[in-house]
């Protein structure tokens, strides 16, 4: 069993290297978040409006970025894959199968309704903060306590 | 124009786009790491409250990465908000903002609504909704669902990774209903 999986297979996010990371190792990853942070805000990702617009469709930008941003992704995995492309570290990449719980379902349709209310997920938050709307501040501190009270009550949902 | 001032301008999506998908083989190459970020809220529960909760109980120093990298989205928005700031109020479209403007929302100076996302605003019923509820949701549903929009819709979806695809389209589902159906409601309050 990896580090994160805990009976329901979440595994978002997991650090796939065998390598202890240090703090200074970990640096590299403050810089990808700052210029990551950097584009959510220049490119209105973390704005209501825009999260609005998608939803009524109004508008194609987010579906644009979402899509363009998948397509991306898509095919560098693809590329990793097919060259067996290495960490700068050497190692092997390793990336977790996701599988299917009702968790997705329900926790996705409870999400969706989050997103449509704040306007944001978990990383436009951290932007928002940034960008000084502080009072997102306590948003962060809501969703922090619905991870945890998920923690508390996942034994006793459909998943 | 210079440089600067294209970047003040907000970016199109296609340019945003990619550079976001771009983060999926940046992470994977300079660590191993697999993009997701409400991952970072469940470290913080393990690191600050795991109450003996065994969804809380791993070893959250090995995942501290993501800590790092939500730091820095962070500092993103602080550099962005100082440095590249737009002086243009945010351009929303007509339907929208006459929308809005019937639930008495008219100031769009910022990328949020102040008349919702305010300490002032946090004390009104509607306030507490779209700030406290809101937030909640997201905590609780992204866990449930194992996953946000970056550890299902970009980084799942890249691994073609079919539940990944199915929590996606659930994320869509539940924002219809509450941007079309129930939002109305809150809003009028």
């Amino acid at each position: 069993m990896n580090n994160l999986e805990n009976k329901n297979s979440d595994t978002e996010g997991i650090n796939g290297s065998q390598i202890k990371d240090t703090g200074f190792s970990n640096l590299k990853y403050l810089v990808v978040g700052i210029a990551f942070g950097i584009v959510f805000v220049k490119a209105e990702i973390i704005s209501w409006y825009r999260i609005q617009e998608m939803f009524q469709l109004q508008s194609f930008f987010m579906y644009g970025v979402i899509g363009s941003a998948v397509m991306v992704g898509i095919i560098s995995v693809w590329l990793i894959k097919k060259f067996d492309i290495k960490t700068i570290q050497g190692e092997k990449i390793e990336i977790q199968p996701k599988t299917f719980s009702k968790g997705q379902i329900y926790g996705g349709l409870l999400f969706g309704f989050g997103w449509a209310i704040t306007g944001a997920c978990p990383g436009p938050l951290f932007a928002q903060i940034g960008t000084g709307v502080t009072v997102i501040a306590v948003t962060l501190l809501s969703a922090i306590l619905g991870t945890w009270f998920y923690g508390f009550i996942k034994d006793k949902l459909p998943h | 124009m210079n440089i600067i001032e294209i970047l003040k301008e907000p970016w199109p999506w296609y340019v945003s786009g990619p550079l976001i998908g771009l983060t999926v083989p940046i992470l994977l190459i300079i660590g191993n790491k697999s993009f997701g970020i409400s991952s970072s809220l469940r470290h913080i529960c393990a690191m600050c409250i795991p109450a003996n909760i065994s969804f809380f109980k791993y070893d959250w120093k090995k995942e501290s990465w993501n800590l790092f990298f939500v730091l820095g989205i962070f500092l993103g928005g602080v550099i962005a908000t100082y440095l590249l700031s737009n002086p243009n109020p945010v351009v929303i479209t007509p339907e929208l903002s006459a929308q809005l403007a019937t639930y008495g929302i008219t100031d769009h100076s910022g990328l949020v609504p102040k008349d919702l996302f305010s300490w002032e605003s946090l004390f009104t019923l509607r306030g507490f909704i779209m700030i406290v509820v809101g937030g909640f949701l997201v905590g609780f549903g992204t866990r449930y669902a194992g996953g946000c929009t970056s550890g299902h819709a970009i980084m799942g979806i890249s691994n073609l990774q079919w539940p990944s695809l199915v929590a996606t389209i659930c994320f869509m589902i539940g924002g219809f209903i509450m941007a079309n159906l129930i939002l109305p409601y809150i809003l009028s309050l």
